[in-house]
């Protein structure tokens, strides 16, 4: 009785748009927090990020669709493949141009986000492809909730209180969060910093790959479905400030409440277009990010 | 214990050293003294590998250190506190000295190690969770040391440890740098602060314009009219 009457204050609409909003928030807070990993300890932008997550969506689908693999089979060797991509994508792209300017960096990743996209052009076609798995809807009073979207919002804060306990409490992580802050002395700690960055790399390119396990769930996937959450992405982490773990992480909630309750008001493109509306503003008031110190 | 033979080095086309030989005997304290821009800081990375000399020999207890990877040499025993500490400013106490025990030889050994230097250095152990570059210049050589102890090194490379610190410090930095000697501990130690260091060593090189212009006893070089007349003012 209690529980209706709490639920009677608010319009049912209204609280069941800022769940969604928090359950959205969880995933874009993980692709965050991957990015931002890349971006704080390696110090180069992956443009290609979200195009990582498409091949990381393609690997469930055939694994899945195709091969009869079971889900929960299939995720783990997802986020396995997709950080070997990142990997590769370090030792690759990225590490023989570590001391080259940012802008042939950044030009670089991008040049492999056109190749990703064009290699599942052409590999897989243009199709919209699912799963075929339909997930029940939760009904909680007169809300409802998809059972996708809580579940993804679950795994998404496992995995994110997993790279928390790893960069935390093992001695790796610990150089990982060291060798932001002085790289240059790394060696005098005994830390291979070449090493740590295939590492980070791999972590990066994982929480990819989970990512991707749980927006198959939920997103149809075709060679361009990274456009849908790459450049929110970014904006996340760029509101966030740039490899600032607790930025991102707010600044995905922030973002998900206003996607989210633009998206109850009228359609949810109008909530994107206010997100993106919102980045602006705030670019002008705190460009480097919400929890910079005013100078 | 530690010995280099003819070693050039330098940055780009600038060269910093020329021609460089010393000695470390083990158990020793040895003391590098000199001005501002001698090279006393390149000498003391050219042998921990932050940067590599352009010629010459550097052995460690016969070990070829210029063969090693840089991220190798901690392990042949060689722990550097470089200059101005550089510790990590947001990573706490603990994991600045987790830091020093990386390597898989101290990582095993972590736990006793971090005891003997908690021993060393009390105050670490009331702001183990604090960020180091909170924290007072004294208390962050102490961190800066000990994160170098954690390594179980056998010789300590000490780069400026009083430079910065208040003069009362200072001589808390000496009084450890004696108790870090006491230990068994061999070091090598580059100073500005020439009288207080050749209190400390047992001996001490003169090094001027990347070459090395004079060695000896620290009773020799304190006597010496080279040392008295240029750095101590007599």
């Amino acid at each position: 009785m209690f529980m209706q009457a709490f639920l009677d204050i608010f319009d049912i609409y209204l609280l069941e748009a800022v769940i969604n909003g928090i359950l959205l928030g969880g995933v874009l807070a993980l692709l965050a927090l991957g990015l931002n990993l890349i971006f704080g300890v390696i110090d180069v932008t992956w443009i290609c990020y979200a195009e990582l997550v498409m091949i990381g969506m393609y690997g469930m689908y055939f694994m899945v669709q195709y091969f009869g693999i079971n889900y929960f089979i299939a995720a783990p060797l997802t986020i396995l493949l997709v950080a070997m991509l990142g990997a590769a994508l370090h030792y690759l792209v990225i590490a023989p141009l570590l001391n080259a300017p940012p802008i042939n960096q950044l030009l670089a990743t991008g040049g492999v986000l056109f190749v990703l996209q064009s290699f599942a052009t052409v590999a897989f076609g243009i199709d919209f492809r699912n799963l075929g798995i339909r997930l029940p809807v939760l009904a909680f009073g007169d809300m409802n909730f998809s059972y996708a979207r809580l579940l993804s919002f679950l795994a998404a804060l496992v995995g994110m209180v997993a790279v928390y306990l790893f960069m935390t409490r093992t001695f790796t992580g610990t150089a990982i969060r060291a060798i932001s802050q002085d790289r240059q002395i790394m060696a005098l700690m005994g830390v291979d910093t070449k090493r740590i960055y295939l590492i980070t790399s791999a972590i990066g390119g994982g929480l990819a790959g989970l990512a991707a396990c749980l927006l198959v769930l939920q997103y149809d996937v075709h060679p361009f479905v990274g456009l849908s959450f790459g450049p929110i992405t970014f904006l996340i982490c760029v509101l966030g400030g740039l490899g600032n773990f607790i930025g991102g992480f707010i600044a995905a909630f922030v973002f998900a409440e206003i996607i989210s309750l633009g998206g109850l008001f009228s359609d949810l493109e109008w909530g994107y277009v206010l997100a993106f509306a919102f980045f602006i503003v705030m670019m002008f008031i705190r460009p480097a990010g919400l929890l910079s110190r005013r100078r | 214990m530690l010995e280099l033979r003819g070693v050039n080095a330098g940055y780009g086309t600038f060269q910093a050293l020329f021609d460089v030989a010393l000695d470390v005997k083990a158990g020793e304290a040895v003391g590098v003294i000199g001005p501002n821009g001698a090279g006393k800081t390149t000498l003391m990375r050219v042998i921990s590998g932050l940067i590599r000399p352009s010629r010459g020999a550097i052995k460690m207890e016969g070990i070829d250190v210029v063969a090693t990877p840089a991220h190798k040499i901690v392990s042949l025993g060689i722990a550097h506190v470089p200059e101005n500490r550089r510790l990590f400013p947001q990573l706490t106490v603990d994991d600045n000295l987790k830091m020093g025990a990386f390597m898989k030889e101290a990582r095993d050994h972590y736990a006793e190690r971090l005891e003997v230097v908690f021993d060393l250095f009390p105050r670490l152990k009331e702001r183990r969770h604090q960020m180091a570059g909170t924290m007072s210049g004294g208390e962050q050589q102490m961190c800066a040391i000990g994160r170098a102890l954690m390594s179980n090194p056998k010789l300590l490379l000490l780069d400026e440890p009083s430079a910065g610190l208040a003069p009362v410090v200072v001589q808390q930095v000496f009084e450890l740098v004696k108790r870090i000697r006491a230990s068994g501990l061999t070091v090598l130690i580059v100073e500005q602060n020439v009288q207080q260091v050749l209190k400390v060593v047992d001996r001490a090189y003169l090094i001027e314009a990347g070459t090395i212009r004079a060695s000896g006893t620290s009773a020799e070089m304190l006597a010496s009219d080279t040392v008295k007349e240029a750095y101590l003012g007599v």
